[in-house]
């Protein structure tokens, strides 16, 4: 892992840590970007101490697509193997969006074109590498529209499809992406929300996603039973699901 | 969501009590929140660690190592960092935190805010003896305080009265490596067991005391001394999580009787050494993930008390006493303490300490109640880390420089933001 370096999108976020905790374990280099840079300020001095090789704080805001031409620059520094995890995202509750629907525009922003758009960027780098990992962390909500959360259902969907085809393209140059499907995981998005079970640790999760990456799955559920769970949901009839409050 | 309503407790699970968290997840979030109290990982086994009917602040997200210095050992880092971590990080590179309590599970936040002793306790003093300063969020601001200062003293063992430790300077200490070098003797009675602790010359020694023999055998058990030490070690890592309350008979009198035989018996009468990881001599008990649910669904209390050394009669006559009770489990540990404490309401002093863990039941209540106040005429204190059935004037008796503390607690919290369940239940904010 010492020639290794990961862009952390959305570094601050429980799972980011998590990952980035993990990652700094085995002497990766680090680069955490995000929005709230003295926060990534205490998590890179965290991970430095940790283990990793290298670790710095770099402004980034998926809502503001200035902010990436320097956080690519940055990576194009680094040798060796570049990879890139994705946990920026947002969850307003669907409630706020029903009310307030121009809220859309900022969420898909956060959960899919900032990203994708990122990502694009940073392809043709990978590709001229040939190799290096993206993880892409999308949602179980994403898999059907729900009544509870289906604008933001919307944009996990199109963040997982659009993996899918830059999976396709990256495999070509020899780099790979993982999507990332997690479940209920012990966040600040989840704290104190009604009918929340089986919420899984970050740490868990982060396990999860390193272990995908190492063994080049395409798609995982984290935790996996969640496929299972996923399954059943995918496989209810529309009228019947129409008339689910699942 | 900021605030999370829930059912929470000590680690005890005895007194449980329903109020609103708050999990902050970046230092923001923190600054951010209305002035509640604060705790960790909530291995205080009494009220403490909560606030029923009221807010407080959960502060395992914040637990980051700011910075570490390979030359002097001192290290500094956020509250929320576990103990366990530390050591599993630093002992690696020839440093461990100077003072580690029984569980690596313990933040360093609880450290500080319930001043911890260690098995190292008669030579290395207190755990907030090695924090050269610390950050304080108080009325709103973020505060340095520096040891020895009088609002360093009303924080250390101050039970989070005078704000919210957001981080502080740890001195670590040099050792030789991830492993330790363990020797375990037979104590066949009580004066063996004291004599034994008394005589040690080890860097940390604590004495596993089997709290249901009787007659010849009273005090009788097995005194652990040991030393750090090179070697290959495994990982000391959890094997295995109690899945559900235990039966109430699981610690049955019976039952703890045969379990504290082989206990006994596993150490050879001749003793033996051993090298161990560092988690495996300090954290024992943090092999089993919810380990407190074998009390079942009542829960447990844990009595610990310290007594001068000249009481040492009265602390075997409060063993005959849990001996012909019948009520003792096999957690039970004996240890000589040292004069070392670095607050007003710090725990330790030089005499003898005894901790047996009870389950809830009324009679292990009453018990408790007898023995604190044996403990009180032996002129010795109990420990607001253990605590929950204890009366308050008599907690308040064992506390010299309450007074002290109180007038700096009224300079930091002037509206009582910060009272806890347990501050409240033994009125040590209330002028006396």
């Amino acid at each position: 892992m010492m020639d290794t370096t990961w862009i952390i999108l959305g570094a601050t976020s429980a799972m980011a840590r998590a990952t980035a905790r993990a990652l700094a374990a085995q002497g990766a280099g680090l680069l955490l970007a995000g929005r709230d840079t003295n926060e990534l300020a205490l998590i890179a001095a965290d991970c430095r101490l940790r283990g990793a090789r290298m670790a710095e704080a770099v402004a980034f805001d998926a809502r503001d697509p200035a902010t990436f031409a320097p956080l690519l620059a940055r990576a194009s520094g680094e040798e060796g193997e570049l990879n890139a995890a994705v946990f920026t995202g947002s969850m307003p509750p669907q409630a706020e969006i029903d009310t307030n629907p121009a809220l859309i525009g900022g969420m898909l922003a956060d959960n899919f074109t900032g990203p994708a758009e990122f990502l694009h960027l940073l392809a043709p780098m990978l590709e001229a590498r040939g190799g290096g990992t993206i993880v892409g962390v999308g949602s179980v909500a994403g898999d059907r529209g729900r009544l509870g959360n289906y604008a933001y259902g919307a944009s996990k969907a199109a963040f997982h499809t659009y993996l899918s085809g830059l999976g396709n393209r990256l495999a070509r140059a020899g780099a790979h992406v993982v999507t990332v499907k997690p479940g209920f995981v012990d966040t600040a998005m989840t704290w104190g929300l009604p009918g929340m079970f089986l919420v899984a640790p970050p740490e868990a999760v982060a396990r999860a996603i390193l272990k995908a990456a190492r063994k080049r799955r395409n798609v995982i559920y984290a935790p996996s039973f969640w496929r299972w769970i996923m399954l059943i949901i995918r496989m209810v009839p529309e009228p019947i699901f129409k008339k689910l409050k699942i | 969501m900021i605030w999370k309503t829930l059912e929470y407790s000590g680690w005890g699970r005895a007194l449980k009590v329903t109020g609103e968290l708050a999990r902050p997840e970046r230092r923001g979030d923190l600054l951010a929140l209305p002035p509640a109290p604060a705790f960790g990982l909530r291995r205080s086994y009494g009220d403490a660690v909560t606030n029923g009917g009221g807010r407080a602040i959960d502060m395992t997200r914040l637990d980051r190592l700011i910075a570490f210095d390979p030359a002097t050992g001192l290290l500094e880092a956020e509250a929320g960092v576990r103990i366990g971590d530390l050591a599993a990080l630093f002992a690696p590179m020839g440093w461990l935190p100077a003072v580690m309590p029984g569980t690596g599970f313990a933040t360093i936040g609880g450290c500080i805010a319930q001043d911890v002793h260690g098995k190292n306790h008669h030579n290395a003093g207190s755990f907030a003896q090695h924090v050269t300063r610390l950050t304080l969020l108080m009325r709103g601001e973020l505060v340095e305080v520096a040891a020895g200062t009088p609002l360093f003293r009303a924080t250390a063992g101050g039970l989070g009265q005078t704000g919210v430790i957001v981080s502080a300077s740890l001195q670590m200490v040099p050792c030789k490596g991830a492993a330790m070098m363990v020797t375990e003797r037979r104590a066949e009675n009580w004066d063996e067991h004291l004599a034994m602790l008394d005589n040690s010359t080890a860097t940390y020694t604590v004495g596993w005391i089997d709290g249901t023999a009787k007659g010849e055998a009273l005090g009788r058990g097995i005194v652990e001394e040991a030393e750090s030490s090179t070697g290959l070690v495994k990982d000391h890592i959890p094997v295995a999580t109690v899945p559900m309350n235990a039966p109430h008979f699981a610690l049955s009198a019976p039952i703890v009787r045969a379990f504290n035989e082989v206990y006994y018996r596993r150490v050879p009468a001749r003793g033996r050494t051993s090298v161990k990881p560092v988690g495996a001599f300090f954290f024992p008990l943090d092999k089993i993930l919810e380990w407190n649910r074998l009390y079942g669904r009542r829960g447990f209390h844990q009595f610990q008390c310290v007594v001068p050394l000249a009481s040492a009669p009265a602390l075997r006559e409060m063993l005959e006493e849990i001996a012909g009770s019948g009520l003792c489990s096999p957690l039970a540990v004996l240890k000589r303490m040292g004069p070392g404490r670095a607050g007003y309401m710090s725990f330790p002093m030089e005499g003898y300490t005894l901790a047996i863990d009870f389950p809830n039941r009324d009679a292990a209540r009453a018990l408790i109640r007898r023995l604190a106040g044996r403990a009180v005429e032996a002129g010795g204190r109990l420990y607001f880390a253990k605590d929950s059935l204890a009366e308050g004037t008599a907690m308040r008796a064992m506390y010299p420089e309450l007074s002290e503390w109180r007038d700096e607690v009224r300079k930091a919290d002037p509206d009582g933001n910060l009272i806890t369940d347990l501050v409240r239940r033994l009125g040590l904010r209330s002028a006396a």
